[in-house]
């Protein structure tokens, strides 16, 4: 795939903070969120329930409704549209002509008592105007075939088609104007594995022959380290690693990755015992003090428990990492100073026979 | 069918003579249905499924939605009667259904809904265990431990097995003010409660955040290992099964296709589905995108294709695969796998590729009913789809 900062930025996030209520009580759901989306680049943004990529997405899109409230920080798309602060008539130019988004349910995404073409026509005839009927038809079959579905397949009603097909239908609507930005929500976690390969082969392929840029929401990072170029990790509100999916992969640089690549098991090699992540995800109501993930940490120290670390660049800026081991004023262990370009060992928990 | 290949699985694997202690014998379920049009059908959810669950030990049914492995796990807790076939507890028919639950219990998926919201972990665990007389009756409110009265100290007990520690404080916790891990975990005592020989896992860990699913399944694993408890851990996550289980059973449209020890079930597949089932699989391994062995999406089970159910999805169909269905076959020690290629002497006639499928014919093919595409078909020969990747070995 391509190597990760080789357009121009098309959507820049810097210090993103969106609440849930308002006041003492409020949850922060993201907390300083900084990240950058470049044009013809798949941008992963993974995290457990909770973590809040989410919100994240539904912020930087406006589709954020009450009691979720942006508190602070900066969305633009590309360089003159301030997306939050941008007004209705400037957000239904944008959406969908520019960023399209598809969410992970497409059964409640489709209306079930109208068919799939007009369920296309409705797109085209709101915000292409001049198209007439025919037109509009033709563009629809072609979006279908475009997404792997005979352009016959028009006149069926969502019920009629299986799930991988539904989804395939949310991703032609979302491409319908040839948006330069598509947000894709989970978009195969409720289907089978199989189905899941299919559509993501179609999309990249469609991403190399369109040239938009994808932000893809998942909580599954072995899936975002195959179709990702770059990655960033969310932890209880907080962006905790920024990188190039290979170089997440390869050498983490935040306890959390870690322990997330090592929660995946492999499909080769010697079985090996592994650990996961003690404890259980942060709750955002009554969030740790200093570094949220401390609690679950095993390299925590005093300084973790006081100060939440900001997100420092490293390498030159090329990542990212949230973590007070990464800022120099220790060596880091071992597993979290890998060089990238060395490959993985087997694991990194314990190893032994059977788990 | 005679063959019963999990058994021969379990030889292979250094479980010999084991006995197994739950056992399906030709299961097979038919759900009945009414059609708008065509009447009465059935759709074919389990077809002769043969299966053993030896004690200590952990099997894996791998498969996708609608491939009848929750079906099987039904009927294994004999929560529905299998149409046709058996189910033997120690080698005999079942015993009455509560004599049976106290040596086989069921874990279910969604640990949300299986605990009743307005009541107590306690309360939870109390009942399987006033229920089949474990544990006496009287019990005063709060107190734990040595002086503790019998109902509490085996509450204490039970937590204490699924490591939600300090017990006493998880026992008046309600389910809410539990994360999904802890409240799989309170499941899970609630199902070792009445001391089962058998657990029946469904998904036990697809509705939990990723971070905590391994703390559930080194669990099982514990279980088997400390006290011999005797698994079946159905999922479709074949990863997961890699690692955890030590026999794999590969589920697809109703029938077992394929079974054997764990590692060598997913590092040399030899059914076409398995290997499609391991290419589709996410792997940040892979040093390429993956080629699919195989496209489409499972059949309608109320008229499942003739022959192998996999043929009109199988990149090597031949026209003896859509006339009929393959035995299990032995490829190699313990590993056995329903597929016509293993089938030595075919004739030319019968070994023809099958027009109209995924064979070098191309795309097209009208028998399917829930096909998903006609792009070009993407066809992965090898025995062994997936590229290995660099850092396997240590």
């Amino acid at each position: 795939m391509s190597a990760p900062g080789r357009g121009e930025v098309l959507i820049e996030v810097s210090g993103l903070c969106v609440d849930y209520g308002l006041g003492e009580g409020a949850v922060h759901a993201v907390v300083g969120a900084d990240l950058a989306l470049r044009r013809g680049e798949v941008f992963g943004l993974a995290g457990e329930s909770g973590s809040g990529k989410s919100t994240l997405a539904y912020a930087i899109t406006r589709l954020l409704r009450a009691p979720g409230v942006i508190t602070a920080g900066q969305a633009r798309f590309g360089a003159s549209v301030n997306l939050l602060t941008a007004g209705p008539r400037q957000l239904r130019g944008l959406r969908w002509n520019e960023i399209a988004v598809v969410l992970q349910s497409s059964m409640n995404a489709l209306n079930p008592v109208l068919s799939i073409g007009s369920q296309f026509s409705d797109v085209l005839r709101a915000h292409r105007p001049g198209m007439s009927r025919a037109e509009r038809q033709a563009r629809s079959g072609e979006l279908l075939q475009m997404v792997g579905i005979p352009a016959d397949r028009l006149r069926s009603y969502p019920h009629e088609l299986s799930g991988g097909m539904r989804q395939r239908v949310m991703i032609a609507t979302a491409l319908a104007l040839d948006p330069s930005v598509v947000i894709l929500d989970e978009p195969t976690t409720a289907l089978d594995v199989v189905t899941q390969r299919e559509i993501l082969s179609e999309l990249t392929a469609l991403r190399d022959r369109l040239g938009f840029a994808v932000l893809f929401i998942s909580h599954d990072l072995s899936l975002l380290v195959e179709i990702a170029d770059s990655i960033a990790v969310m932890y209880a509100g907080r962006l905790v690693e920024r990188a190039s999916a290979k170089a997440i992969f390869r050498a983490p640089r935040h306890p959390y990755s870690l322990g997330l690549l090592s929660s995946f098991p492999s499909l080769h090699g010697p079985r090996v015992a592994m650990e996961g992540i003690p404890g259980a995800p942060a709750d955002l109501r009554n969030a740790p003090p200093g570094c949220t993930f401390h609690p679950r940490c095993r390299y925590a120290f005093d300084r973790c428990r006081t100060d939440a670390p900001p997100l420092l660049e490293l390498d030159g800026g090329s990542r990212a990492a949230a973590c007070w081991l990464q800022d120099g004023s220790m060596a880091a262990p071992g597993e979290l100073a890998r060089a990238e370009d060395v490959p993985v060992p087997a694991e990194c928990g314990p190893t032994g026979g059977r788990p | 069918m005679t063959i019963t290949p999990i058994d021969q699985a379990y030889r292979a694997n250094g479980t010999s003579g084991r006995r197994p202690v739950l056992e399906a014998r030709g299961l097979t379920k038919y759900f009945p249905v009414h059609l708008r049009r065509g009447g009465r059908q059935v759709v074919h959810a389990v077809e002769d499924a043969t299966l053993a669950l030896p004690e200590s030990g952990i099997t894996a049914v791998v498969g996708e939605s609608g491939s009848g492995k929750s079906t099987l796990a039904r009927l294994l807790a004999q929560l529905i009667t299998p149409t046709s076939g058996a189910v033997l507890l120690d080698g005999a028919p079942a015993p009455t259904r509560r004599r049976y639950a106290r040596q086989v219990q069921l874990v279910l998926q969604d640990p949300f809904s299986s605990l009743n919201p307005v009541h107590n972990v306690r309360y939870h665990l109390a009942r399987p265990l006033r229920m089949h007389g474990l544990a006496s009756r009287e019990r005063r409110r709060g107190s734990t431990g040595p002086d503790g009265s019998d109902l509490d100290r085996r509450i204490a007990d039970l937590l204490d097995r699924v490591a939600l520690t300090p017990a006493d404080q998880f026992a008046d916790k309600y389910p809410h003010e539990l994360s999904g891990g802890q409240r799989q975990r309170v499941a899970i005592a609630r199902a070792l409660a009445v001391r089962p020989r058998v657990l029946l896992a469904d998904e036990p860990v697809s509705m939990l955040d990723v971070s905590i699913r391994l703390g559930v399944l080194n669990l099982l694993g514990a279980l088997r290992d400390r006290d011999g408890l005797s698994i079946l851990y159905v999922t479709h996550d074949i990863a997961s099964a890699r690692y955890l289980a030590d026999v794999i059973a590969v589920m697809y449209a109703g029938q077992v296709i394929e079974s054997g020890p764990a590692a060598q079930v997913t590092d040399a597949p030899a059914h076409p589905y398995t290997q499609l089932l391991l290419s589709a699989a996410p792997d940040p391994d892979r040093a390429q995108p993956p080629s699919l062995a195989g496209r489409g999406a499972p059949p309608n089970l109320i008229r499942p294709p003739s022959g192998c159910r996999f043929h009109p999805r199988c990149p090597h169909a031949m026209t003896v695969c859509a006339a009929e269905r393959p035995a299990a076959i032995e490829v190699a020690p313990g590993h056995s796998s329903a597929c016509w290629l293993h089938t030595p002497g075919l004739t030319p006639a019968q070994s023809r590729p099958l027009p109209g499928t995924r064979g070098p014919g191309g795309p097209g093919g009208s028998g399917g009913s829930g096909r998903d595409t006609d792009n070009e078909a993407l066809r992965a020969p090898g025995p062994t789809p997936g590229t290995q990747g660099p850092g396997e070995e240590k």
